[in-house]
């Protein structure tokens, strides 16, 4: 205290004081103050990127599989506006992460000036809150505050947005000692006495489900589900969110619910008699259509955001807390009704649900012409990587593949874009994550049509020494959609090809990055490909999967439709069986 | 559907109208009216805003309110439990003939004339949605020039405050 610095050099011990030790940012004439001091600090690495779309994503998969809040930096005006797409995909999947931005001096605020947004109204609705600093005191106070809100309660982005005259302008350090936030106050105790009604359903159920979303993943809640799962013996769904919350591996596991779901974790959520919903919200790829959505279940809705509970679906016990304190408590719950003699019985739904899994598992049928499947891809590349890779997608097909295919045993292994559905997501998150994570194998399993919209970060990964691997689906299309024009528009495609398989050279592209590239055509040389890739580790590796374009992602719930009328492939409905 | 009169405490921080606003807008909630002041507590601004919503929507528009940061503290107000206010400024044309009947109008509503020239009244009053609903309707045929209405504000009766312990401690003045 008492030493004259500038705001700049006060933010970044700010930056020191609240554990950062890594940023992915871009400097801009509104930030260049700060980034002189940064250039000395000792304990913060900045990783230059080359699109601040790209520092926002990466700061998402480093806080996805450290724990830790992901930091990203841009300047104004335009460098500020590039980060809206992370922010909006970290506000939707609860993505703790503080955005810093430069903006222009205070004086000329809302003048137009050179390289002026006002980003702080712009982010208003996808953050979870936002700071414009333009007195340099106000520093150290609003990176507390917003590392603080960004880590607790419902975790998610948030915005500091600091003038130029901010940072050049003359302060003294000083980190609050307690945070001014009248405001907010997140629950997470839950309330005793709904968590004794919640047992109580539970041991009276006939048909109960599971369902666990990706708030389990953010209260690191796996291990008390685990204990909760296996003491009730309940059947476990896992939702997009959550996959890796709960071991594919185990018998309780029904896999992942929604539009591309299992067969067994869909029928299993439409005809229990009670959801227990933890971490989860109801969402439409999850409901289908939400009228005809589990008709008979009652409902339990755990959720440290209370604005969750009743939005999509009514809830019959509501609970309201951190699952890390929640879960724990259901099982001591569950323990004391045991210790009173009172047991559930699930054996007859286990019978059902049981059948549905062994009819009707997840498959694909290889094509004809003994070109390469993509799922095979996906399949082998997780049996040889192994559950302790750290897999990121991008979105489309092959993300739903890489969500069915590859099977997840542990947390923070799958890092994907499930709200905001960000193509493009990819790469910098698996360049963010391997950062987070430098001792673990780190894929980024992305599509033709995603790669070719953040691919630049490879050269950040080959000049930073971020050796990740990119499995590259190349379909040669924009699957996704591809496939609802097969379904759904008469198989008119539309701007849907990208002739990806002539242009561009995908091999080429990564030598010219500094990166290794690969081409695999056929099904025979998928294995070696990707063990050759597993031993590079001097530099990023990108293997292009020159695969089959008419593969579709199954079973499907259309958009819209209800998730009675899944379909385990075109024109296929499962038999539900005799008791329906 | 129905009327839900909402008081929320704010901190008086900038783009706290704007937070509130926009939440309205992008969840689909429908303003009614929005009146926003300050409290006893210099650090703290009151809005009170009406929503025409039914019951379950009310929730999710307290719970959406409740999540941002700046908002305190979120009060219904019922109409039965608590005096509701809005404030009317209206120009109506009056000339020799009708000015007294006029005047006559604004003695029954209880509302009173602030200026006066030679062809028009300004009339103001308080009141109810109701009671300012029945003044205008009385004095449309004279012929209404301008209008200007606020938004309601409103207070719950009894001794209780909704300023309690938790607001107050922001309260660093005093």
């Amino acid at each position: 205290m008492g030493e004259q610095i500038t705001g700049a050099q006060s933010l970044v011990y700010a930056l020191e004081t609240a554990g950062v030790t890594d940023v992915f940012g871009i400097p801009g004439g509104a930030i260049l103050p700060l980034y002189d001091p940064l250039m000395d600090s000792p304990s913060i690495r900045h990783i230059l990127v080359r699109h601040e779309q790209g520092a926002g994503h990466a700061a998402e998969g480093y806080a996805y599989v450290s724990g830790k809040v992901g930091v990203c930096m841009a300047t104004s005006g335009p460098g500020a506006t590039n980060l809206v797409t992370p922010l909006a995909d970290a506000n939707m999947d609860s993505v703790p992460m503080v955005a810093i931005t430069g903006q222009v001096p205070s004086p000329s605020i809302g003048t137009d000036a050179f390289q002026e947004a006002d980003i702080r109204g712009i982010t208003m609705p996808i953050t979870k809150h936002s700071f414009l600093v333009t007195n340099p005191d106000d520093i150290p106070r609003a990176i507390a505050e917003a590392f603080h809100l960004a880590s607790t309660g419902r975790p998610g982005p948030v915005l500091v947005d600091v003038s130029k005259d901010a940072l050049q302008g003359s302060t003294t350090f000083e980190w609050p000692l307690s945070l001014d936030l009248p405001g907010y106050h997140p629950v997470t105790r839950p309330h005793a006495k709904q968590i004794r009604e919640a047992a109580r359903m539970i041991i009276d159920a006939k048909s109960p489900v599971l369902y666990v979303g990706g708030g389990v993943m953010r209260a690191r809640a796996s291990q008390a589900l685990m204990r909760l799962a296996e003491l009730t013996g309940i059947p476990v769904v896992t939702t997009l969110m959550a996959r890796g919350a709960f071991p594919d591996s185990h018998p309780l596991h029904l896999g992942m619910p929604g539009m591309h779901g299992t067969v067994a974790a869909v029928g299993a959520l439409q005809k229990s008699d009670l959801l227990i919903t933890l971490g989860a919200r109801f969402d439409d790829r999850v409901t289908g259509r939400l009228s005809t959505f589990a008709p008979d279940a009652a409902i339990i809705h755990a959720d440290i955001d209370p604005a969750e509970i009743g939005k999509n679906r009514d809830a019959d016990v509501p609970i309201v807390g951190d699952l890390a304190e929640i879960i724990p408590d259901l099982v001591t719950a569950i323990e004391a009704e045991y210790a009173a003699g009172r047991r559930g019985d699930y054996e007859a739904w286990w019978s059902v649900v049981g059948r549905w899994r062994e009819t009707y598992p997840l498959g694909y049928d290889l094509p004809d012409d003994g070109s390469l499947s993509p799922q095979y891809v996906i399949e082998r590349l997780g049996i040889i990587s192994g559950p302790e890779s750290i897999y990121a997608a991008g979105v489309g097909q092959h993300q739903m593949w890489a969500a069915q295919f590859v099977k997840y045993e542990r947390p923070d292994s799958w890092i994907n874009s499930g709200g905001l559905g960000t193509m493009g997501f990819a790469v910098p998150a698996a360049m963010g994550a391997k950062v987070g994570a430098p001792d673990r194998t780190v894929w980024a399993v992305d599509g033709d049509g995603c790669f070719q919209m953040t691919n630049q970060e490879l050269v950040t990964c080959a000049i930073n020494d971020i050796p990740i691997k990119v499995a590259l689906i190349n379909n040669s299309s924009l699957g996704m959609v591809r496939q609802w024009q097969t379904l759904f528009y008469n198989e008119r495609y539309s701007n849907t090809d990208l002739h990806s398989h002539r242009i561009p050279d995908f091999v080429k592209l990564a030598d010219a990055y500094g990166c290794h590239g690969l081409r695999c055509e056929s099904p025979e040389e998928v294995d070696a490909t990707i063990e050759k890739a597993m031993g590079m580790n001097d530099a990023p590796v990108v293997i292009d999967f020159v695969v089959h374009r008419d593969a579709m992602v199954w079973p499907m719930v259309a958009a819209g439709t209800s998730n009675d009328d899944i379909l385990v492939a075109r024109s296929m409905a499962p038999q539900w069986g005799s008791d329906d | 559907m129905s009327r839900h009169t909402l008081s929320v405490l704010v901190q008086d921080q900038p783009g706290v109208l704007a937070r509130v606003a926009g939440l309205f807008s992008r969840r689909g909630f429908n303003i009614e009216s929005l009146a926003v002041g300050p409290t006893e507590i210099p650090s703290v601004s009151r809005m009170t805003i009406v929503v025409n919503v039914e019951g379950l929507v009310l929730e999710q528009v307290t719970k959406q309110l409740n999540k941002l940061i700046n908002v305190l503290k979120i009060v219904e107000l019922d109409e039965a439990t608590s005096v509701q206010r809005e404030i009317m400024l209206v120009k109506v044309k009056a000339d020799a003939e009708t000015r007294s009947h006029i005047l006559e109008t604004v003695q029954l509503f209880r509302a009173k004339v602030v200026d006066v020239a030679n062809d028009a009244v300004t009339i103001e009053a308080t009141g109810k949605h109701e009671k300012l609903e029945a003044l205008l309707r009385v004095l449309e045929p004279y012929g209404i020039k301008e209008l200007v209405k606020s938004g309601l504000v409103a207070m719950g009766r009894g001794p209780r405050s909704i300023t309690d312990r938790s607001v107050r401690s922001l309260d660093r003045t005093g």
